[in-house]
């Protein structure tokens, strides 16, 4: 297990420094940030000066090691447009953007699961024919439809919930006030639509091979209740996928709700990220990319180490 | 993570919104309002709340909500006076400002002399500032404090813009803010003025809460508590408006115009801007220009952008109005120069070029080129409004006079950099003047020269001696109504060289409850003192 580990950490060590040579080579050759950020009746006098003040005017290499050798010490650099630490400004954005993908993922576990375990143990009932009708709307809608489709409905015109925005907050976190759990609701359902489609599917098709397989049948056999076959011998061999799908969702989910943060203004990272990159924020970028190429690695490793608490045939593989 | 990212795509968006607005019309719309609050949204991020670090359309509306300047300006970007109640020039190269009296900060510090040359001081010393405002206090030679009220600011020779240039500079308090970092403001510490305003609470790129400065000097603000958020994306802010979480928005999108206008729940307040949208021409080259060919996709020996009737013809092809009408739904006016009527320094009698496309043909025969030439024209797809079909647009109406031509939309950020190394040979893209015709000339029109720093925009690379005479002459001279000429002259001498194509003059429009009323702004600024409860 513990070479298993470094042999990860080294991998990402690698996956870190290339995904930064790639973004500090991709923003140079997009584009001059200064020429974006600075006012346009700036006189070339100020011009260069703000090249000097951003660091821009050192060589492309030069900035690369200016950049890891401040990172060696923890410091990503400042953003160039809020002169804030990037990390401090990211981390900021960071407990928004987390409530709405576990609030997402929650709400897509609830409703998922159960309608594809229904869908794939009576796959003929009308019921289960509206459920994979419903999932494919819920594939093919695009999100920032759906999340405009949703404000329009349920604050416009039912003036249910609000439209936009994050309400109060009590330690940094809106789930724990009303006020703040209604702002919630309906960016996390967005978001969540996507998911459940995907949950249902994933379920469904579990269940259904399940359910031909020879430990079924024979625990049928047996005589063992339906339910019993169901929830536990069905149920616990279907979670390995979804558990991996549903885990690497989350680290999308985390790192790329940019179009459901954007239409719902919700401050979260990934309304940072998509600014940052209109602005050519390297120093941002850069910091999001890695706290984001992190995050999967970590994600990676729990779905690794959930699998083997789920299927005892993954730890004896490992034993062995 | 790219079918999320697709979604982004601007036109599809658009294409929904019409959708989802007809419903939202079709649905009655609620109006709950606090007296004394003001909630408001505005479509840019503010990216500090220092005012000396960015220099930054939203940033500047934000800082004139919470501090002064020496001169302030009003709705058509008129100087009035501000912390200053007189101005004056003592010598030719000296300016005399008289302070106004009995000014105190919302810490309860008075405003003096002293705090001004502070301002001074600090204003080129910003670290890391993306977009600086030292160009405001670089002409000043030096700061001599005649008393506690009275300053006086020698420059280099005669500077008539002193007053202009004050205009955008935000006196701070010397005892507060001697080692203020950007920081501090952002974190609302340092965020202390003489405004109308003083800042409660800030989250970065997300929102402010203000309320009322009560010893304001000026015309007190109705509003007790300001809520101003930023929601960037066009259709969340018109939903918000729409759904009554926000009673005040700006930038509205013009493809909602007209459905916004309609609803008698709503009331919109808009003026022309200073903002002109415009093409600009590869004059420099000789011989071939990159993105102009022959008929067969061959090279021109020389570059036809350099003939005056071939400019002319590319100007009097465009039929302006119908872009004005139909791309920019109304929300634009036509215009053949950089500013609109009544603001200083407008040319009289130089209308926007009248659209003729059988004179623009017998041009370009006369030129040489009676069938016409390829060429492809660039510009922006995200910056100003409508740009890519804007320039789709006049693709197709150059494209009838014989001049062949493709349309490239790019983002902004790639779009940019290009002009600015002049890769293209025609492209368009926009410019937010000051009301004083040196402003455009000097960045626009001058000959590029790096030790005058004019021509820093003139990614075209026009020159013209003459044009730069007469900007030299007027740049000395002090009396505003004889600089007023000499400017009227040297834009008149540059436009009719068609030195650069202009197209329109954006309208600056603001959407709120019926409720409200509001005082446009010329200058784009959103501040919540304009708004008032409907009387």
């Amino acid at each position: 297990m513990t070479v298993y580990l470094l042999r990860r950490l080294f991998q990402s060590l690698l996956v870190l420094v290339a995904m930064s040579v790639i973004v500090f080579v991709g923003v140079y050759a997009v584009g001059d940030p200064v020429e974006i950020l600075i006012s346009p009746d700036a006189d070339q006098f100020e011009r260069e000066r703000a090249i000097r003040a951003l660091g821009l005017d050192l060589p492309l290499w030069q900035q690369y090691l200016v950049f890891v050798k401040n990172a060696l010490q923890g410091d990503l650099g400042r953003s160039f447009v809020f002169s804030e630490p990037a990390l401090q400004l990211i981390l900021q954005k960071m407990p928004a953007t987390l409530e709405l993908a576990f609030g997402a993922m929650f709400i897509s576990i609830l409703i998922g699961l159960p309608l594809g375990l229904y869908a794939g143990l009576k796959p003929d009932s009308p019921g289960a024919k509206v459920i994979m009708a419903g999932s494919i709307l819920g594939f093919s809608l695009p999100t920032f439809w759906v999340g405009l489709m949703l404000i329009m409905v349920f604050a416009v015109q039912l003036g249910w919930l609000p439209s936009t925005g994050r309400g109060e907050t009590l330690w940094g976190w809106s789930f724990l006030t009303a006020n703040g759990l209604s702002h919630l609701l309906l960016p996390a359902i967005n978001l969540a639509l996507f998911k459940i489609s995907l949950v249902i599917r994933l379920t469904r098709s579990g269940v259904r091979e399940t359910m031909l397989m020879d430990y079924v049948k024979f625990a049928r056999a047996k005589g063992l209740s339906p339910a019993r076959v169901t929830y536990v011998h069905v149920f616990k061999n279907i979670l390995i996928p979804v558990v991996t799908v549903v885990g690497l969702e989350l680290g999308s989910t985390i790192a790329f709700s940019v179009v459901t943060e954007s239409v719902f203004a919700w401050p979260g990272m990934g309304k940072l990220i998509i600014d940052s990159i209109n602005v050519l924020d390297r120093p941002v970028i850069v910091a999001y990319l890695m706290i984001i190429v992190l995050m999967f690695i970590v994600i990676n490793l729990i779905v690794d180490i959930l699998y083997s608490v789920l299927d005892p045939r993954v730890r004896l593989e490992g034993q062995a | 993570m790219s079918r999320r990212f697709r979604g982004l795509s601007g036109e599809k968006i658009m294409a929904w919104k019409g959708v989802a607005l007809a419903l939202a019309g079709a649905i009655g719309l609620s109006a709950p309002a606090t007296a004394q609050t003001l909630t408001m949204a505005v479509g840019a991020p503010v990216t500090s709340l220092d005012p000396h670090f960015h220099q930054l359309s939203p940033n500047n509306a934000v800082a004139a909500m919470v501090f002064d300047r020496l001169v302030n300006t009003d709705g058509q970007a008129r100087q009035v006076p501000g912390l200053a109640e007189s101005w004056s020039t003592v010598a030719p190269d000296t300016w005399e400002f008289k302070l106004r009296r009995g000014v105190r900060f919302h810490n309860g510090n008075e405003f003096t002399a002293e705090d001004v040359a502070f301002t001074f001081r600090r204003v080129p010393n910003v670290p890391n500032s993306p977009s600086s405002f030292a160009a405001f206090v670089r002409p000043i030679r030096e700061v001599q404090v005649v008393d506690s009220h009275t300053i006086r600011l020698r420059t280099d020779g005669p500077y008539p813009l002193l007053p202009q240039d004050m205009t955008n500079v935000y006196i701070l308090d010397r005892e507060t803010h001697e080692n203020a970092t950007t920081e501090d403001f952002n974190a609302g510490r340092a965020a202390v003025g003489t405004g109308p305003f003083r800042v409660v609470s800030h989250r970065l790129g997300d929102r402010i809460e203000f309320e009322r400065n009560d010893e304001y000097f000026g015309d007190k603000p109705h509003w007790q508590r300001v809520n101003y958020r930023m929601i960037v994306n066009d259709s969340a802010r018109t939903a918000a408006l729409l759904a009554g979480d926000v009673e005040f928005i700006d930038q509205v999108p013009t493809a909602d115009l007209a459905r916004l206008r309609r609803d008698d729940r709503l009331y919109m307040s808009e003026v022309t801007g200073l903002r002109i949208i415009y093409l600009s021409l590869d004059h420099p080259r000789e011989e071939a220009s990159p993105f102009v060919t022959d008929n067969n996709g061959q090279p021109l020996p020389r570059n036809p952008l350099r003939d005056l009737r071939v400019r002319r013809a590319l100007s009097m092809a465009i039929d302006r109005q119908a872009i004005v009408d139909r791309v920019m739904e109304g929300a634009a006016t036509p215009s053949g120069q950089f500013f609109p009527p009544g603001i200083f320094s407008y040319v009289p009698d130089l209308p926007a070029p009248r659209f003729d496309a059988e004179g623009a043909r017998r041009l370009l025969a006369e030129a040489g080129f009676p069938q016409g030439f390829r060429i492809t024209l660039h510009g922006p797809n995200d910056r100003y409004p409508n740009d890519g079909r804007i320039i789709q647009a006049i693709g197709q109406m150059w494209t009838r006079i014989g001049v062949r031509t493709a349309v490239e939309a790019q983002p902004w950020t790639t779009f940019v950099a290009r002009a600015g190394r002049q890769e293209f040979s025609a492209f368009l893209i926009g410019w937010g003047s000051n009301p004083e015709g040196s402003h455009p000339l000097r960045n626009l029109i001058a000959t590029f020269n790096r030790d005058r720093g004019w021509g820093a925009s003139n990614r075209g690379r026009y020159s013209n001696p003459e044009v730069d005479a007469l900007l030299i002459q007027a740049l000395g001279t002090i009396n505003d109504g004889e600089r007023e000429q000499i400017l009227i002259r040297a834009q008149r001498m540059a436009l009719e060289d068609v030195a650069i194509i202009p197209l329109h003059i954006q309208t600056n429009i603001w959407a709120m409850r019926n409720h409200l009323r509001h005082d446009s702004r010329a200058d784009e600024l959103t501040r919540a003192q304009d708004v008032k409860p409907a009387r």
